[in-house]
């Protein structure tokens, strides 16, 4: 089978100048890692993580019936988020399959929404077919994104684009940033606080040279991104998500809202609305492996007789808690915290117990918490 | 006393009849931060190019090969407790396993320090 060669995104030299390991990821070339993922990880909880995310897509969805238009392929009610705010919800298939899931801000006369890069192209065929004819949608495909994350994130940035620290957790807004606008939003992948800073591709490395030149700063690659979220209990999609996962299946419950639930209109409903009410067969949870090897993505989920009854789809090692945690489907009866799961891997027999995520608490900052 | 190296990033330290293997700088480096190592027990009996252990990093598990045949006679118990040594000194203090060789003609196939490092080299 012959491949594409990877795209190269506006930060590739940037990266391999400051010794990151380049791997092939979403038909990008990304860095992996710089100084290592454990090191990389701890750096993120502890002081500030910068991560180039350029590969994912990056939309405008502008039009009069925009609103009513992506009402009908998410579950999010878009008609009470208020300007500069942020929303996680999905893409739906007619049987509460999730297409991927994404961010949605509205933003003046427009939704600003931001999807996997993997699966953008898929998205973009999928809204322009599904979005009424008078929907205008624009893939920003010369718009790069940073995400610096971590409790000293704030301090940082709100040195070099002063306001900043006045947005709370899942807002946003237009603020100026090493000599150019940016739209920055009070967000992230990794449980902390900290922020995602949209920018044009041409100042990305002006802008990562100054937020990499704070102390509190360093670089992060893709393999502590996925370290990071794992322990904050996010799903990543392709993994713990796809068409073959509902919102209710995935523990994402709280991405359908009230009024959406009650009313319908969105691709899926008859299917998520009879899981909420009578509970799905299986569930996303949280596991702790017992032992030290972790248990990877792929691994299966086994009854007492050994039959398959669900599968690990994510698993690794948790730098902050130093031992192997994972997230896996398995069938509601065992989906209760402190439930015994048996795992099989190569061959071999694991135990674990479902726990509650995240596995390493959030620390958003919430207007109106202390 | 001499040190071998395997196209799968296995060194071989041979004393007589006995032998110590480990990965290479090369190998640990590609692999990033180890969390687990899994050896063989002592007894068994490894075949060259056979799945011998386990090394877990926080990305990914590779497996481990044998680089000739022979009979495990001791694993690592430090890499129980502290898996990174495999980082921090893989050719001493985070040796993997010992053997007994079955068949010393099998190292001939093996690459010198000067052989590896070119073959770690070659782009």
């Amino acid at each position: 089978m012959s491949e594409a060669p990877d795209r190269i995104l506006p930060l590739d030299g940037w990266h391999v100048a400051r010794g990151a390991r380049m791997v092939s990821f979403a038909g990008y070339r990304m860095p992996i890692q710089y100084e290592g993922i454990i090191a990389e990880h701890r750096w993120t909880r502890e002081s500030a993580g910068l991560f180039d995310v350029s590969h994912m897509g990056q939309l405008i969805v502008a039009g009069a019936e925009a609103e009513k238009g992506l009402e009908s392929v998410l579950p999010a009610d878009l008609a009470i988020l208020k300007e500069g705010r942020l929303r996680y919800s999905l893409l739906l298939t007619d049987d509460g399959g999730i297409v991927d899931d994404l961010m949605a801000t509205r933003r003046g006369d427009h939704f600003y929404v931001v999807v996997n890069g993997a699966t953008k192209e898929g998205d973009i065929a999928y809204l322009s077919e599904r979005l009424p004819r008078t929907v205008v949608l624009d893939h920003m495909k010369e718009q790069a994104l940073l995400a610096l994350q971590g409790p000293k994130a704030v301090d940082v940035l709100a040195r070099l684009a002063p306001g900043v620290e006045q947005l709370g957790f899942m807002t946003g807004g237009a603020f100026a940033l090493g000599g150019g606008a940016a739209w920055i939003s009070r967000s992230g992948y990794t449980g902390e606080d900290g922020f995602e800073i949209s920018l044009p591709a041409a100042r990305v490395a002006a802008v990562a040279d100054l937020l990499a030149g704070e102390e509190e700063v360093k670089p992060v690659g893709l393999g502590a991104r996925d370290s990071l979220r794992l322990e904050a209990g996010l799903p990543l999609y392709g993994h713990d998500l796809d068409t073959t996962t509902t919102p209710i299946e995935a523990d994402l419950g709280f991405a359908v809202s009230k009024r959406r639930r009650a009313e319908g209109g969105f691709a899926g409903w008859p299917r998520i609305l009879r899981e909420i009410e009578e509970g799905p067969v299986r569930r996303r949870v949280g596991l702790a492996i017992e032992g030290r090897q972790p248990v990877r993505e792929g691994a299966i989920v086994v009854d007492a007789d050994g039959d398959e009854v669900g599968k690990v789809t994510s698993g690794g090692f948790s730098p902050m808690l130093e031992a192997p945690i994972a997230m896996a489907y398995v069938p509601s009866a065992s989906a209760e915290p402190g439930a015994e799961i048996r795992l099989v891997q190569r061959g071999k027999i694991f135990q674990a117990k479902v726990r509650p995520m995240p596995f390493v608490p959030h620390r958003y900052h919430r207007k109106g918490a202390a | 006393m001499s040190v071998y190296y395997t196209e799968e990033h296995e060194w071989i330290r041979v004393e007589g009849d006995q032998a110590t293997v480990g990965i290479t700088d090369f190998a640990q480096g590609q692999l990033g931060d180890i969390v687990f190592v899994e050896l063989p027990e002592a007894g068994r009996q490894v075949t060259k190019g056979g799945e011998a252990a386990v090394v877990e990093s926080v990305k990914a598990a590779s497996d481990v090969y044998a680089p000739v045949d022979g009979e495990v006679t001791e694993a690592n118990p430090a890499l129980g407790d502290d898996p990174s040594l495999a980082n921090s000194d893989p050719e001493g203090e985070g040796w993997f396993f010992r053997l007994r060789l079955a068949d010393r003609s099998q190292l001939e196939g093996l690459m010198d320090a000067e052989a590896y490092q070119a073959f770690v080299d070659a782009p």
